[in-house]
């Protein structure tokens, strides 16, 4: 089998950014001051950890959409490979994000599950993926299962996105900065904070791309394995038949 | 014009094809009358609240419009859509069953409304605006759920497919909708509920547009 792929560095500038940055979350997220506050707590530094989760997901997922676009347009199995790996990613940023929500809501809430807007809509929105995943197991054909999961997944990203951001603002929500709960928008998110947040939110973004890139180019290398297996034993058909 | 015509004669055709089987419509009434019953039953003489009447009301409607749209791409035979693809274009297939559907689920809603109502009581304040919004609601499920079923038709195991896609991707209509009929019941003030309209109204166009440019792509396989 000689499969030959281009030859990449291990490591680019970008995957090194994204190791520094989670080092620096990491240790100045636990170690840095952060303001005191009522309730919150030291409990307010899982704002580096859970909120970078769903900036990650919703990253991915629309990554994931704007490949599903691709794919209409030009029918390259690349797209398709990308779409679907980006929503797995996607969905197990979602599914970190809800345990980290759900740890911390135990803390400052009293409850796991508390029935808050913004808990029911990240669920709402998994189940949407959830649906895609298991639409994509029920095709054998390939080319059938990358066109229709990519007309439903551009069907699908407007409403999660509805989802996930105009309903929730309908009600009032438990969530810091919501309902008059004491948050972190803009003047309560003070300068210390923002100097681990925004890097956090990078940092697990880029990591949660770097594994979705390692995914896809494991399914490129399946795909060509199985093509050149496939004319292979082709060739070997051919040649019985003209011998 | 030419896909206002042809729009036209194909939901002429739906209606042909209804009218000479009944039993696809004859089925789903059946279904929604057997559901209603049920619920009935099952809550026995105890008087509901108000917001257990509403969501156990929707609940029921979705359930039937599942269904009731779930045949609109698995009902007819392959090598009739076959057939329709070569004389239709996908726009005015989506266009005539969207709009089809629409009406057979407003007929169904109201006749739900009617049964709901005499067997279950009826706390509704606000008459008016609880049927503007069953009617929303009824071209709202079927903008979404025929693209679904349309998606649904192409897997292996549709009928299960259809009801995990098409649940989470209808729950932000179906919060607008349990929302606005509760301020019916309640009998607030339009006003209160028209940011809620316009944002359901809004959703529904979108769904529409959407299924509008992407059906071309899932009818061609």
């Amino acid at each position: 089998m000689n499969i030959e792929l281009k030859k990449k560095s291990v490591l680019n500038w970008w995957k090194i950014l994204a190791i520094l940055l989670l080092f620096y979350t990491v240790i100045g997220g636990l170690l840095m001051e952060v303001p005191r506050r009522d309730i919150l707590n030291e409990s307010i530094r899982n704002l580096y950890f859970h909120v970078p989760m769903w900036f990650g997901m919703i990253i991915m997922l629309t990554i994931s959409a704007v490949a599903s676009i691709g794919y209409l347009s030009n029918s390259k199995s690349r797209f398709d490979i990308i779409a679907s790996e980006m929503v797995n990613m996607g969905a197990i940023f979602g599914i970190l994000g809800l345990i980290t929500g759900m740890l911390w809501a135990e803390y400052t809430w009293g409850k796991f599950w508390s029935g808050d807007p913004k808990q029911k809509a990240s669920v709402a929105g998994l189940l949407i993926y959830f649906g895609y995943m298991v639409l994509r197991a029920s095709f054998s054909d390939d080319q059938l299962r990358a066109r229709v999961s990519a007309v439903f997944s551009i069907l699908a990203y407007p409403t999660f996105i509805v989802l996930i951001f105009v309903l929730p603002r309908l009600v009032d929500s438990l969530h810091p900065g919501n309902g008059g709960n004491p948050g972190f928008n803009a003047y309560d998110l003070d300068a210390r904070m923002r100097m681990v947040f925004y890097p956090a939110v990078i940092a697990f973004s880029l990591l949660g791309v770097w594994i979705a890139t390692l995914r896809i180019r494991i399914r490129t290398i399946d795909n060509l394995v199985i093509d050149k297996n496939y004319e292979k034993e082709n060739s070997v058909i051919l040649d019985h038949k003209v011998k | 014009m030419e896909l206002a015509k042809e729009t036209l004669a194909l939901i002429q055709k739906e209606f042909l094809l209804e009218w000479r089987q009944k039993y696809a419509i004859n089925g789903i009434l059946l279904y929604l009358a057997s559901t209603v019953f049920i619920c009935y039953l099952s809550f026995g003489n105890s008087k509901l609240f108000a917001s257990t009447w509403n969501a156990l009301f929707w609940i029921i409607l979705l359930f039937t419009s599942v269904n009731a749209v779930a045949k609109s791409f698995m009902q007819e035979r392959a090598a009739r859509h076959i057939y329709y693809y070569s004389v239709a274009s996908p726009q005015g297939i989506i266009l005539s069953k969207i709009v089809y559907n629409a009406i057979i689920m407003s007929i169904l809603a109201l006749m739900g409304f009617g049964m709901y109502s005499v067997v279950l009581g009826n706390p509704v304040q606000d008459k008016e605006l609880f049927l503007i919004n069953i009617l929303l609601g009824a071209i709202g499920f079927s903008t979404t759920l025929t693209m679904i079923s349309g998606i649904a038709s192409k897997g292996n195991n549709s009928s299960t497919l259809m009801a995990i896609l098409s649940f989470p991707v209808i729950i932000p209509m179906l919060l607008l909708l349990i929302k606005i009929s509760k301020n019916a019941i309640d009998g607030l003030a339009w006003s209160v509920s028209s940011k809620d309209v316009l944002i359901l109204v809004s959703i529904n166009v979108m769904l529409g547009a959407l299924s509008y440019l992407l059906f071309p792509y899932l009818w061609r396989s």
